[in-house]
């Protein structure tokens, strides 16, 4: 859509409905319109989430399963406790300074066994 | 393939209608009443087509002329067909489909009396132009009738969840015992449905106390106030039966009303009329002088006969005067700021929404009237009138066959003076009791109104076009409900 650009909410309709029907699969990867807001993304990753996809800002968060959401199923809910490291007995202050992974991921650091 | 053949697969521009705003080119799609900014090469397209058919080959190599790459000509042409910018075949006309059977009442309103302490010269209930027969009809509504009404407004209202009642009148505030006891009614009914319900009146202000503006705030009532400008304008028409004006009794309690009623939007409603046509007068009066957040005119439906009917060269005076505000709104809109004119606030939500009417308003649809009988109308213009009749909420409820048939009669579809017009997603034919007086017949076409709606939708689209460009923003507040 470039040189015919919908105006009302009527056309925007019309062309979200072609972009349904033609577009890529991008939308999945659109982040939340609300900003300044903790994206909390819900429910189990696919297993192989892979880590080298991005959404449309370059980060991670706005994919539909990032893998900061891996990261605390892995810590926490162990899901994948080979992954990350184990919050039980080693490593219980992994992600203390991690308060909202979408937003402190950088925090958590490397764990040298 | 023949050269008929050829010629009915050719493209040529949809139907619209072409605007300009802030030096962009807009177009206003009929029937889908969607809007798109042309620019760079759907312009080009649409020009070359707007000056004769073209195949699709033919599109293509003219514009590839133009140094455009053979792929963004193929997906403008497709997008631009996709959403009826252009079309290729024979043009087809499409009009909304008909309603379900029964569909689902929202609003009923109840003309709680049919009795007035005001005689405006230029009022369809009372003047020339009265079509209400109320003789031996009971003068005001009773209880039972009003709760009828209301229970037949709840079982017709189908899934929705939110209903609304208006109190109209005659003097609605001559019968405020019904009006409290209706309303305590129907908020129990709709509860006990799981519905929620709202409320509105219409008054001329005279009889209002302090009581009713606090009743009224407590049960966030919407209020419209039949108000026509400042003392000179307003006296004109708006009087008493002993013809005395009756500004100096409202304005103070309009006055009392705005400060003490805070819960619900309380909007003035302008008359216009021979006599009262000077809308930046009266506008500037209302929202200056009172405070009104919500100015909207309306010409006095008056067969062009009477005295009160506004003629031609004075509509356009009045139209032009129209234009003037809604320019001033639109300066409004571009700063972030508040405008209270709302004809035309009323009109860019709808092309803000893309509204494609098939009927010109709610009446017999999701909207009835009631009178004091509990004979059920189309609308609260035609209780107590020879038409647009259907059924009583005291006697079987609605009519549904006559009511099938009336929807059936007024349906854009069935309205062929409004085929060929662009502007019927938003007008659809105009108001049917406008009909009725003007041409005696409720399901034909305001023909003569047809030249004034049309500019005052194009001056809108315009003026739309202008905030969207300006400040997008603005127009976000229409994107709810």
């Amino acid at each position: 859509m470039n040189s015919l650009q919908p105006l009302n909410r009527k056309a925007r309709k019309l062309a979200e409905t072609r972009m349904a029907e033609t577009g890529d699969v991008e939308a999945l990867q659109q982040k939340s319109k609300k900003h300044g807001r903790v994206y909390y993304p819900l429910g189990c990753t696919i297993a192989f989430n892979p880590g080298w996809e991005v959404d449309v800002s370059g980060g991670t968060a706005g994919l539909c399963a990032p893998v900061e959401r891996d990261l605390f199923d892995c810590y926490l809910g162990c899901a994948w406790p080979a992954q990350v490291p184990d919050h039980v007995s080693n490593n219980p202050d992994w992600t203390s300074k991690c308060n909202a992974a979408a937003n402190d991921w950088r925090n958590v650091d490397v764990v040298y066994p | 393939m023949t050269a008929t053949e050829a010629a009915s697969m050719a493209y040529h521009p949809a139907e619209h209608h072409r605007f300009e705003a802030a030096g962009k080119r807009f177009l206003y799609l009929v029937p889908s009443g969607a809007v798109f900014g042309l620019s760079g090469l759907s312009q080009e397209i649409f020009d070359l087509l707007e000056n004769c058919p073209l195949s699709r080959e033919e599109l293509t190599a003219a514009v590839l002329g133009r140094g455009y790459a053979l792929e963004d000509v193929e997906t403008t042409l497709d997008e631009m067909e996709e959403f009826d910018v252009v079309s290729s075949g024979r043009p087809k006309k499409t009009f909304p489909s008909l309603p379900e059977e029964k569909f689902p009442l929202q609003r009923i309103v109840l003309n709680t009396t049919n009795q007035c302490n005001l005689a405006c010269g230029y009022c369809y209930e009372y003047s020339d132009d009265k079509i209400a027969q109320t003789k031996n009809k009971p003068k005001y509504m009773s209880d039972a009738v009003a709760q009828a009404a209301i229970d037949t407004l709840v079982s017709e209202s189908g899934g929705r969840s939110q209903l609304h009642v208006t109190f109209f009148g005659g003097e609605t505030l001559l019968n405020f015992g019904l009006m409290q006891s209706s309303v305590e009614y129907a908020t129990y009914k709709a509860g006990e449905a799981g519905k929620t319900v709202d409320f509105s009146l219409t008054t001329n202000a005279t009889l209002l106390t302090e009581e009713i503006a606090d009743f009224l705030a407590e049960h966030r009532i919407g209020v419209t106030v039949s108000i026509d400008g400042d003392k000179e304008l307003h006296d004109r028409m708006r009087v008493f039966h002993s013809g005395k004006g009756s500004y100096d009794v409202i304005a103070p309690k309009i006055k009392m009303l705005l400060a003490r009623h805070r819960t619900n939007s309380i909007g003035a409603r302008v008359t216009l009329s021979n006599g009262v046509r000077e809308v930046r007068r009266i506008y500037d009066h209302l929202t200056q002088e009172f405070g009104f957040q919500g100015v909207g005119f309306s010409p006095a439906t008056a067969n062009p006969d009477r005295l009160y009917h506004i003629n031609g060269t004075k509509m356009d005076q009045v139209l032009d005067e129209f234009a003037e505000l809604a320019w001033e709104y639109r300066d409004y809109a571009i700063k972030g700021g508040r405008h209270y004119f709302t004809n035309v606030s009323d009109t860019i939500k709808e092309v803000h929404l893309g509204i494609s009417k098939a009927y010109t308003c709610g009446a017999g649809l999701g909207l009835l009237g009631v009178g004091t009988t509990g004979d059920i109308a189309a609308c609260h213009r035609f209780v107590d009138s020879p038409v647009a009749q259907m059924g009583n909420v005291m006697n079987g409820g609605i009519d549904h066959e006559t009511r099938r048939e009336f929807l059936e009669n007024h349906h854009i579809g069935a309205r062929p003076d409004c085929h060929t017009c662009w502007v019927r997603p938003v007008c659809a034919g105009g108001c049917y009791h406008e009909s009725y007086i003007n041409h005696g017949e409720t399901a034909a076409s305001n023909l003569n109104q047809c030249d004034r709606i049309r500019g005052w939708i194009d001056l809108c689209l315009r003026i739309y076009g202008e905030i969207s460009i300006e400040n997008p923003k603005f127009l976000e507040r229409f994107d709810d409900n």
